[in-house]
């Protein structure tokens, strides 16, 4: 047997790195890099919150993130690349919100998860903020209230592909600021298109 | 009755557990708390994993000991309270919901038979017993996110992905009956949103069956864990007296050995026809706390049973005109059922001038709903008593002359919903 | 099981709680408030009773013959204040300084007179009739 990679895996065990055929693969540094990035996106503990419960059924046994390499929620937003506002954002939450996502490092995403998030959702009055991306760019919007688990599973690997493909660096280049991008989603795709909105 | 709220005893440690400054004082942070060289204040939160949302906590320290201590909240203040205002009685259950996102239909409930109350309404034996069938399925699913995140918050963290998987297969119930995992909307004035779908006894003995072995599993990995108790037992303890002191209800009442339960005490529904017992503790320290909630688990699966007997038939919600939209057939058919249908869902109904109180017993302790009408299709003003609220005045009692890590299991035990405690 | 509702003028407030302690109401659930600013002449209340513009309504709860007692005060515009009931119940505290916070009802007494809910340097009590719902408008577009 022989795998495109490596050729015979039993010369592999006897002789190690001797026995493999090409152990090299072409490509380029800026692939790898992104496909890096999207595979271990780690997201940080915002819940604020009915969208926290769902993020964190997201995170268990039966929906398992897991499988992204993105089980990992950390607490410190020093370690995060991901944060994903999870419930409505008061007035007094505002600031601090803005400053845990300055304390993030480069490069970093912004999931707005629900409607809450969003767009104030139902709460349209005094005390919430109409919208997170007053305050921090948003990366991807996930409807619902409290959007499924999938919807935010849905919303993940979308942001995965958007690193992938290099389009939110590329923007980001361009304008010196973080993102601002609308995902529609659409009838009968799984993926979804982007369109920015400047 | 052994307890008068100005024991002094409970006045004592209240003035010194409790931080009274507040956040912004600067000065007066700087000149009176930290009495000697080694003392200093920590802010803890309200980005924190373990403080469950957005509380935030200020801790004079003296050493690792936590002093005195101060709960901010606020974080999370929706105005729904104002919003209630603007929406009609129909609606309102849609707010309250997303009041305390781990048992929403209590929220619902204690709305629904405010308004109940004010309109006169009597409530079909049907949707009575739905509800209570509705609200233990909710207890269940709520006390299993607190095993999770107690759990998780205390370092046990297998013990997340147990209690997330068993949660599933509740919310996966409530999902088929109401059509949402949460925030559901389905107990309304006048009864529930629909009736229960076909099959839904067989789902339900699933469940039930199901889940004691899951919950002896529990015990297994954590009751009898000599880790688990060791962090739990004797940290963070508090007395009857102090709890009353503190209008606290709920479990934490409960874990003092003081048997008070609204189901038992004062009934709603048809709680004085199904049988259960009151889980009481006897240390009151968050050992106790989590063992009530494991087997208020067991004692729900009890209720259910008995509700599955006891389902009466007939009507899940009134048949009376003013409150109930006309069957979805004959809007079909009928112009004034639509016309009538259309003025229910926009203008909504209008409720007698008054003003009540009703209250509900919720995971958490006494949900109430304080309701003022004016004789419109808005409520004047609609207030939730959240017992997450008035159960976060305990924190600085219960951590008081404990280390900081002990607070973090002190916080979880008291299972706060922040939507609740902001609303 | 309804529950009975006394009306008690803001002087007889302490007093009054003091005395349902003793008959052994155990605790204060709830203490809230009511902004009566669109009803300035309503008669839902006995005769001896002035109607004001502020109602603080207070809600005790006895265990040994369970009931809940519910009090009811007038508090006019021009001297919002109320004494605290800090000194009995211990967890009013911040039940108090959430109506404080909502309605600027002044609690005299109480021991941490500041903002609950809302951030430190917010204007206005936001469950006031009187200050707006705070609703932007929501335009509604067609899809593309």
């Amino acid at each position: 047997m022989k795998l495109p990679l490596l050729g015979d895996p039993k010369a592999v065990i006897d002789q190690g790195l001797e026995g493999v055929d090409h152990n090299f693969v072409t490509g380029k540094l800026e692939d790898l890099v992104k496909w890096s990035r999207a595979r271990s996106c780690w997201p940080a503990t915002f819940g604020l919150a009915c969208c926290a419960i769902e993020m964190m059924a997201t995170g268990g046994a039966h929906y398992d993130l897991a499988r992204y390499g993105m089980e990992v929620f950390r607490a410190s937003p020093r370690q995060a690349d991901l944060m994903i506002v999870a419930g409505r954002v008061s007035q007094k939450m505002a600031p601090i919100l803005r400053r845990i996502y300055d304390q993030m490092m480069e490069p970093k995403w912004v999931i707005s998860m629900g409607v809450c998030a969003s767009s104030g959702g139902m709460f349209n009055n005094y005390a919430i903020v109409q919208g997170v991306d007053q305050i921090v760019p948003v990366d991807v919007y996930a409807p619902g209230c409290p959007p499924g688990p999938e919807t935010l599973m849905h919303a993940i690997l979308t942001l995965h592909d958007k690193i992938t493909s290099g389009e939110i660096t590329r923007r980001r280049d361009e304008t010196g600021a973080g993102a601002n991008l609308t995902v529609d989603q659409r009838d009968g795709q799984t993926s979804t298109g982007v369109v920015i909105r400047k | 009755m052994n307890s008068i709220a100005t024991d002094e005893a409970v006045r004592r440690r209240d003035d010194s557990a409790v931080l009274r400054i507040a956040e912004d004082d600067g000065e007066r942070l700087e000149a009176e708390a930290g009495t000697s060289d080694t003392s200093m204040v920590m802010n803890m939160g309200p980005q924190h994993p373990s403080t469950h949302g957005v509380l935030r906590l200020m801790l004079e320290m003296e050493g690792e000991t936590v002093m005195r201590s101060k709960p901010v909240i606020g974080y999370l203040h929706t105005g729904m309270e104002k919003t209630a205002e603007t929406l009609t009685y129909l609606q309102g259950p849609t707010n309250v919901t997303r009041m305390d996102y781990a048992s929403p239909l209590f929220s619902e409930l204690a709305f629904s038979m405010a308004t109940e109350a004010l309109l006169g309404l009597e409530v079909p034996p049907r949707a009575t017993w739905i509800r209570m069938l509705m609200c233990e399925l909710n207890r269940i699913s709520s006390h299993l996110l607190f095993q999770a995140t107690n759990g998780m918050d205390i370092g046990a963290v297998s013990m997340m992905i147990y209690g997330w998987r068993e949660r599933e297969e509740a919310l996966r119930l409530l999902e088929t009956i109401t059509g949402l995992r949460m925030n559901h909307n389905f107990i309304r004035p006048g009864g529930v949103a629909a009736d229960l779908p076909d099959g839904w006894r067989d789902e339900v003995l699933t469940l039930i069956d199901a889940l004691p072995a899951r919950l002896n599993e529990f015990d297994t990995l954590l009751t009898g864990q000599p880790i688990y108790r060791e962090r739990l037992q004797g940290v963070g303890v508090i007395n009857t007296a102090e709890c009353l002191a503190l209008g606290v209800t709920g479990p934490i009442l409960r874990s003092t050995g003081y048997a008070w339960d609204l189901r038992r005490d004062m009934p709603y529904l048809a709680y004085d026809q199904v049988d259960f017992d009151v889980v009481v503790g006897t240390y009151g320290d968050c050992f106790d706390r989590y063992a009530i909630r494991l087997n208020e688990i067991r004692e729900s699966i009890r209720i259910l049973a008995q509700i599955l007997h006891q389902m009466p038939s007939g009507d899940y919600r009134v048949q009376d005109k003013k409150v109930t939209p006309p069957p979805r057939a004959r809007i079909d058919e009928s112009m004034e059922a639509l016309i009538h249908h259309f003025k229910i869902f926009t203008e909504g109904f209008k409720v007698p001038a008054g003003e009540v109180y009703a209250a509900v017993e919720s995971p958490r302790g006494e949900l109430g709903c304080y309701m003022v009408s004016d004789g419109s299709a808005v409520p004047y003003r609609m207030h939730i008593r959240g017992p997450s609220f008035v159960n976060l005045q305990t924190l600085p009692h219960m951590m008081q002359g404990g280390m900081v890590a002990d607070a973090v299991a002190i916080i979880s035990s008291v299972d706060p919903i922040m939507g609740e405690v902001d609303r | 099981m309804t529950d009975s509702v006394l009306h008690v003028s803001r002087d007889q407030l302490t007093e009054t709680v003091a005395g349902l302690r003793d008959e052994g109401y155990v605790s204060v659930l709830d203490v809230t408030a009511v902004d009566y600013l669109e009803h300035p002449g309503r008669t839902d209340l006995p005769d001896k009773v002035a109607p004001e513009r502020f109602e603080l309504v207070v809600t005790l709860i006895s265990h040994t013959a369970p009931g809940r007692t519910r009090l009811r005060v007038q508090v006019p515009d021009d001297d919002p204040t109320v004494p605290t009931l800090f000194d009995l119940y211990p967890g009013t505290e911040a039940l108090e300084r959430e109506v404080a916070d909502m309605f600027g009802i002044v609690f005299e007494g109480h021991p941490d007179p500041s903002r609950i809910l809302m951030p430190p340097d917010w204007e206005g009590h936001p469950l006031r009739k009187d200050f707006s719902v705070g609703q932007i408008p929501v335009q509604f577009k067609a899809t593309r």
